[in-house]
């Protein structure tokens, strides 16, 4: 039977991460002892632990004063068989026989304090029943006794959810919990759960420090507990108040900067797939001077791919499923790339000339590539799970968290870019591409082959395109339709980036990616759109040439 | 750029010619007279009965048709293709639902003097922009203020820096589908997604009596005529000469002293508000109007009856405007998975084989015949 005060040994340890703080160690050791008196006259402390015979007593009568802090005491103690005996209470299971808790599992009698099944006998129990009271006491108890659970995930989990619930009675085992715990990231939140709970104590001076935990951490949780400390009335120390609001500027500030790197990113990842949908589009009005409005559904024909490849390796090799993604990527190129040729070959070519024209029968080739996927796989969106390495992400700060498929999706718009830009600048067929793009005619003459450098630039820009449905497959939806949300933010991205130089592209699609994704926080995705619409048109008068400009002698057509 | 100027047309050209104005006159007698008695006069057993349905049908498309004159007067003859011609005829239909909304009065859901949508967002009262919006007049006055104040503007700064080609069409898409997504939202104070409907009465007389129906289509029918005689009317004079011009060789054009801008921005605020007026039409007819009329698949449908009738006929694009939305609605009906087909089809067979559209076919036709 332990006597001993265990409370002594979490509190001089949590001093310690207090004292990391502090500059003087003074100050540190007085801290230690303070909390230590103030931890042994708490009256939870002063209770006496594990199981005696008479407790059984307490828990079948009818005080429910004396019960729950019955239950307390067993709780902030970390009696072993504290766990089971709330688990069975919580489900109305928990029974008293020979002065022993027992717990009524299929029929079969087990021990609580042995966990032992107990053998065939006659015995006379009683069953322990809880009011609503005692069994709202029991659950807070069960969160608590999540924080001792052997997965990472469960303990994370409860912390956090400590971090807006904790009380001033959770404080034993709240500090016990951080003893334990040898997760960093779990032992952040247990502290800030920690300093919600001694705000509720009577003592400024522990209040204080609360604070001061506080100040340190950017959560929204962390603006709201100081948000409600400083509710006039809501706190009589001058000292806590003034460090409250410190802290809460400090908060603040942290979590604006947290908000700005997250939209930021965000940004970056919408460009870099606004890039991969932009560049293919770029090329083709490059080159041909036609706008593909079937441009959109490459990318869509490109997603489904993903989608194909995903379910053949589901059904043929599903211990690579994981890797789908990287045979999804050529297939995707190649599908889109052939369709592009099949357009380019059976209509576009008939139309040069007469841009216009050609709009209007892309949008009509769309129409159809979107009715035949409906048919084929159905009119819902389907589902494109991410492999399993890209669930998940990395944590910044508290809050901010960049999620790993828009990191690769970021790369993989990166490797397109760089592979795209070798192919137009250090290969022959960029050679061509390029000189039909500053002047077909010229080009013609001295033997560049203009009808297949367009067929194949059709192809080009179509898997590019397709690329680009493998990133959204990964983190928006796939369905027949997608492609008409992505067509007008692409197209204006050629417009603004200018024609015929990838750089435009790029500078348009990051500056069109993190401008909206800035303003969309601000001002909502609605309004946001429409200033850029705003701004785009301004910018059009002052350069109708977009951003870059291609060097040439043209004439206006 | 577009070349469709074979042989210049003479100096100075009739309004129409004998064969069209007989066309006028048949088209006058049939809409204005034997539609409408066929409708109020016979019971509806009989065979020659135009039921309620047909009415509404004739009178949309007669809508539409006027759309599509709309932008044949810009497409066809200054060769610049708006994409956003359905947000014209939206906000034109929009301006005038307002007015239905609010005489609609206490009969909506609610019994509330608001709009029922406004009750149901808990607004206490109108928003400022709906100021004037039970007055008939004004809202009639709003039908031609607003699109056409809008597209005035637009085009001003557009045709200042010579914007033109693949890159008007698509800055008119996206305005479009800006505004499309800005009357999605339910504080843009025009209904949300659901937009206007349940309209009661109009002018103080209940909107679904035969009378009313038939006053609404012969009105369509009427203003489509009107439309007709006015662009063509622009189009014979000097004005359309230059216009045409612009669509051909627009520095030509500069080089001889022209301003492009003015005649640009004159005919492209016209058809505006010809677009407008045929929304504010339709908007009583369907008894419905909501965002997804400014969708930018919509704008395109109207290209693509223009492209099926003919362009640069003006009698073309009705053609086409009827044909396709016929089609629209007996496919929709009979075949639903296939209309999309259809419609692909239609804007690739049109634009590679029939560039001059349906009213080509007919003029060689008759040349074959003669």
């Amino acid at each position: 039977m332990r006597r001993s005060n265990p409370l002594t040994p979490p509190v001089c340890s949590f001093c310690v991460t207090f004292g990391e703080r502090m500059r003087y160690p003074i100050f540190r050791q007085a801290l230690c002892l303070l909390l230590l008196c103030l931890a042994l006259l708490l009256p939870i402390s002063t209770l006496q632990a594990a199981w005696e015979e008479q407790q059984a007593e307490i828990l079948l009568g009818s005080d429910s004063e004396a019960r729950i802090t019955l239950l307390r005491q067993w709780l902030a103690n970390g009696e072993p068989f504290a766990e089971p005996l709330y688990k069975a209470l919580a489900e109305d299971a928990l029974l008293i026989g020979n002065r022993r808790p027992l717990r009524k599992q299929d029929g079969q009698l087990f021990d609580l304090l042995g966990n032992q099944p107990l053998p065939e006998q006659e015995l006379a129990v009683t069953a322990v029943t809880i009011n609503n009271r005692l069994r709202r006491e029991v659950q807070s108890g069960l969160a608590l006794l999540r924080l001792f659970d052997a997965d990472r995930g469960v303990r994370l989990a409860a912390a956090n959810a400590l971090q807006s619930k904790a009380t001033l009675i959770m404080l034993p085992v709240l500090e016990r919990a951080l003893q334990q715990e040898k997760d960093a990231q779990i032992a952040e939140n247990l502290r800030l759960a920690l300093a919600l709970a001694m705000l509720g104590s009577s003592d400024s001076q522990l209040r204080r420090q609360a604070v001061l935990v506080l100040a340190e951490s950017a959560t929204p949780t962390t603006k709201t507990t100081l948000n409600r400390l400083l509710l006039p009335g809501a706190e009589t120390d001058r000292e806590v108040v003034r460090q409250a609001e410190i802290a809460l500027e400090k908060v603040n500030r942290r979590l604006l900067f947290g908000e700005a790197l997250a939209s930021l990113f965000s940004g970056i990842s919408l460009g870099s797939i606004l890039l991969l949908t932009a560049l293919g589009l770029a090329i083709t009005y490059g080159v041909m001077g036609i706008l593909n409005m079937a441009h959109g559904e490459m990318l869509m024909i490109g997603a489904y791919t993903t989608y194909a490849v995903q379910n053949l390796f589901r059904s043929h090799f599903p211990q690579l499923l994981d890797g789908y993604l990287f045979a999804a990527i050529p297939a995707a190129f190649l599908t889109a790339a052939v369709v592009g040729i099949l357009l380019e070959r059976s209509v576009i070519r008939w139309l040069y000339g007469r841009p216009l024209e050609t709009l209007l029968a892309t949008w009509g080739l769309s129409l159809i590539l979107i009715q035949t996927v409906r048919l084929l796989f159905g009119a819902q969106n389907v589902e494109v799970a991410n492999p399993s390495w890209m669930s998940g992400g990395v944590t910044l700060l508290p809050g901010v968290v960049l999620p790993w498929n828009r990191i690769v999706i970021t790369f993989l718009a990166l490797a397109v870019l760089a592979l795209t830009w070798s192919l137009l600048n250090r290969t022959r067929l960029g050679l061509f591409v390029r000189a039909v793009t500053q002047n077909r005619s010229m080009a013609g003459c001295v033997g560049v082959p203009t009808s297949r450098i367009d067929s194949l630039a059709f192809a080009l820009g179509s898997g590019i395109a397709g690329l680009g449905g493998v990133a959204i497959s990964q983190v928006a939806n796939v369905g027949p339709d997608m492609g008409q949300g992505y067509i007008v933010d692409s197209f204006l991205v050629v417009v603004l980036g200018g024609v015929g130089q990838l750089a435009g592209a790029v500078w348009a699609a990051l500056g069109l990616g993190i401008t909206g994704k800035v303003l969309e926080g601000w001002v909502g995705a609605v309004i946001a759109k429409i200033i850029l619409l705003v701004f785009i048109i301004i910018f059009i008068q002052r350069r109708p040439q977009g951003l870059f400009v291609l060097k040439g002698r043209q004439s206006e057509s | 750029m577009d070349s469709h100027s074979s042989a210049l047309p003479p100096e100075k050209q009739p309004l129409l010619s004998p064969l069209a104005w007989k066309g006028v006159g048949l088209y006058a007698i049939l809409c204005l007279l034997v539609v409408p008695l066929l409708h109020l006069l016979l019971d509806a057993h009989s065979p020659w009965h135009i039921s309620a349905y047909f009415i509404n049908l004739g009178g949309k498309i007669l809508c539409y048709a006027i759309v599509a004159v709309a932008l044949d007067l810009i497409w066809g003859y200054a060769g610049i293709l708006s994409l956003g011609h359905g947000l014209f005829f939206a906000l034109g239909g929009y301006a005038f639902g307002m007015y239905l909304m609010r005489s609609i009065g206490r009969d909506g859901v609610y019994h509330a003097d608001l709009p029922d949508f406004m009750v149901f967002l808990n607004w206490k009262e109108l928003p400022w922009y709906w100021t004037g919006s039970d007055h008939f007049f004004l809202s009639v006055l709003l039908v031609l203020l607003i699109p056409g104040l809008l597209a005035f503007v637009f085009g001003y700064f557009a045709f200042r820096s010579r914007i033109k080609g693949v890159y008007f069409s698509i800055i008119t898409q996206a305005l479009t589908y800006a505004f499309m997504l800005l009357f999605f939202r339910n504080e843009t104070g025009f209904g949300g997604n659901n937009g206007f409907t349940d309209f009661k009465r109009l002018l103080g007389m209940s909107i679904t009596t035969p009378e009313m129906r038939v006053t609404l289509f012969v009105l369509s029918a009427l203003t489509l005529l009107a439309a007709l005689l006015l662009c063509r009317w622009m189009i014979t004079r000097k004005f359309g000469r230059i216009l045409t011009a612009i669509r051909d060789a627009e520095s030509r054009v500069m080089f001889i002293g022209y301003q492009p801008l003015w005649y640009k921005l004159t005919a492209w605020t016209l058809s505006a508000l010809l677009a407008a007026i045929a929304g504010a039409l339709y908007v009583p007819q369907v008894g419905i109007i909501n965002p997804s009329e400014m969708s930018p698949a919509n704008s395109i449908e109207i290209a693509i009856w223009v492209a099926v009738g003919g362009r640069a006929s003006l009698i073309g694009p009705v053609l086409g405007a009827i044909t396709v939305n016929l089609a629209k609605s007996w496919f929709t009906v009979s075949f639903p998975e296939y209309w999309l087909f259809f419609l692909g089809l239609l804007f690739v067979t049109v634009t590679l084989w029939l560039p001059g559209g349906l009213i080509s076919l007919l003029s060689r036709l008759r040349k074959g015949e003669s």
